[in-house]
């Protein structure tokens, strides 16, 4: 992986396996392998996209990158620093400038709380306000996205989808972060409020300079907000590259099906589109077949591709790509 | 379907006429009947709808002996069939299985044969791949359109995935806080769409196709409070195009052009105020 200054994060061969126990001594019988070997950068300012089915590990690589779970093995840096060295204290103090929010922002908000101290905690936890400088800055936030300060008395259930994502953001803006893990943050949003968040998102990062790891699903989505993409399937990277460059011209089979597989909302241009179906279910993270993990689903597959691994690698243009056919 | 319980749900008024029979006005000994056997239903949480307690088998069996007057072995036969028909491998012997041991989409395949065990003459699938990754609702959805093809069966999917209404269906109808606002052919509809809502809600999802540059159009506001439904249109208060008179007066569902209807006073105007 090409080292770079303005990278402020890298990865780096990083795995991440969950143990599966049995008995009542739990003796480890398997693993599940969430994460298997994935390398990639996210430069200043940047939002990288990573997309992927059920199961594929974008959610776990995102959480350690924030150390949120102690990795199996591999390296992150984060603005220069190797994250997995630091110890609890110097942890803490790195958490201040990557933050984190979630897919359902009800389940992420603590019901007894009202919005104001919400968004006020992280302020006092890491000791950045006091006194009267406290209010002025939970109103600050507030304003920020787009939320009335006389808002900060209310409580979680009084508040819309919407306006609960709203609150899981200045939250996370409170600390003033350089980086934000952003985990389906649109997917439980009805389609109207999706364009108002995904715009806020937008917004936000041209001013405060932020950098974002966008994680969805919903490819329409992850490109729109990306600047480059990255494609996991079981636990690995199959592809990564500019957001447009993706779509016009995806090189990994897996890509190339789960493109064809997004219906594009307009008739005239999605009924000329050809199709590429893949057939049955991503295999279980446990029992992971051998060689390229898509094989068994792969139209073009050769005998290679059932007991090597392909490697990720650069095919120009910062298109990389792990497939035997490229 | 009349489905919804009762109390707190009562339909107060109106006909929903099925092969010519007015379904609220018949009785309940009569709707069963058509439940299941003219109409099946797909939902949107296959582990929900499923029971735990019994084999795939059993499940298929129940309705196929009640409504189809088979015998336990035809009925067994049958389910196998019906299985392999949507596709899942290994029928005969997946059949015995239990629904925890399927995946989600394979799940929710046993719900459209489950919904197919009467040869339905209409389906409703209600967001029935909300919960499933996107290759497995293209799998789904051209199960669902096969069938459709080869049974001559009736489809309505209700969804709030604009993709999927743009690849499978013939017609659409928008609806907003209760109400049917715009009905159109889908080709015509996306091409021309004649409500301010409709029109929104196309140019505020992102698409894979356009130059990613495009800024999205956002609908301000929230989505309405269906105890609280705001005077006049629903939709004004987050409707650009709003007078007076939205804010007075429901507009009523009415034909635009040929074949497309909508409930909007602006409607005819509305490509001319797009235009500024």
């Amino acid at each position: 992986m090409g080292m770079d200054n303005n990278n402020l994060v890298e990865v780096e061969n990083l795995v991440m396996y969950f143990p599966v126990t049995a008995g009542i001594m739990r003796r480890k019988v398997a693993d599940v392998k969430a994460v298997d070997g994935i390398s990639f950068y996210i430069k200043n300012g940047e939002t990288l996209g990573l997309v992927g089915e059920s199961g594929c590990g974008k959610t776990t690589t995102g959480r350690c990158i924030l150390r949120l779970y102690e990795i199996t093995s591999g390296k992150i840096t984060f603005d220069g620093v190797d994250i997995s060295k630091l110890n609890k204290e110097q942890m803490r103090n790195m958490r201040r400038n990557m933050q984190l929010i979630f897919q359902d922002p009800f389940a992420s908000l603590d019901p007894r709380q009202t919005a104001g101290s919400i968004i006020g905690e992280p302020l006092q936890v890491h000791k950045l306000v006091k006194g009267q400088e406290y209010k002025e800055q939970v109103a600050e936030l507030l304003k920020m996205v787009e939320l009335e300060p006389r808002m900060s008395v209310r409580y979680p259930h009084e508040f819309s989808g919407g306006q609960r994502q709203r609150l899981g953001l200045a939250r996370a803006l409170a600390v003033r972060p350089k980086f934000i893990v952003c985990d389906e943050p649109v997917s439980a949003l009805d389609v109207s409020i999706q364009a108002q968040i995904i715009t806020l998102l937008l917004r936000l990062k041209q001013e405060l300079n932020l950098t974002y790891l966008f994680i969805a699903h919903d490819l329409s989505v992850v490109r729109h907000i990306s600047d480059r993409v990255g494609v996991m399937y079981l636990g690995r990277m199959a592809e990564l590259t500019r957001s447009d460059e993706l779509y016009d011209n995806p090189l990994h089979p897996y890509t190339q099906a789960l493109l064809s597989a997004v219906p594009i909302p307009d008739p005239a241009v999605d009924r000329q589109r050809k199709r590429i179906l893949l057939s049955g279910d991503v295999p279980s993270p446990i029992f992971t077949p051998g060689g390229c993990h898509f094989h068994p689903r792969c139209s073009v597959a050769m005998d290679v591709c059932k007991d090597q691994v392909p490697e990720f690698k650069d095919v120009g243009n910062e298109h990389w790509v792990a497939c035997w056919r490229v | 379907m009349r489905l919804i319980p009762y109390p707190p749900g009562v339909i107060m008024g109106g006909e929903v006429i099925f092969k010519g029979r007015d379904l609220l006005a018949i009785s309940e000994a009569e709707i069963r009947k058509i439940r299941g056997d003219e109409i099946a239903m797909v939902f949107q949480e296959p582990t929900t709808s499923l029971n735990p307690l019994f084999s795939i088998k059993t499940q298929l069996s129940e309705s196929l002996i009640l409504h189809r007057d088979m015998d336990k072995e035809g009925a067994a036969e049958e389910s196998v069939k019906l299985l392999k028909q949507v596709g899942i491998p290994d029928a005969e012997r997946r059949v015995n299985n239990y629904p925890h041991q399927f995946s989600g989409g394979m799940q929710q395949r046993i719900m459209i044969a489950m919904a197919l065990t009467c040869n339905p003459d209409l389906l409703i699938a209600d967001e029935p791949t909300t919960s499933v990754d996107v290759t497995v609702q293209a799998q789904l959805l051209d199960i669902i359109d096969r069938l459709r093809t080869e049974y001559g069966t009736a489809v309505i999917i209700i969804t709030h995935n604009l993709g999927v209404i743009a690849r499978y269906v013939d017609r659409v109808n928008v609806m907003y806080a209760g109400r049917l606002v715009e009905s159109g052919e889908t080709g015509a509809l996306f091409a021309q769409p004649m409500h301010p809502y409709t029109m929104g809600l196309l140019s505020s999802v992102p698409r894979l196709d356009l130059p990613r540059k495009h800024e999205l159009f956002v609908i301000g506001g929230q989505p309405p409070n269906l105890a609280r439904i705001p005077p006049g249109c629903a939709f004004h208060p987050r409707c650009q195009f709003a007078i007076d008179r939205c804010r007075q007066e429901i507009p009523e569902l009415e034909e635009i052009t040929d074949g497309r209807h909508s409930a909007c006073f602006r409607s005819r105007e509305l490509p001319e105020l797009v235009g500024k």
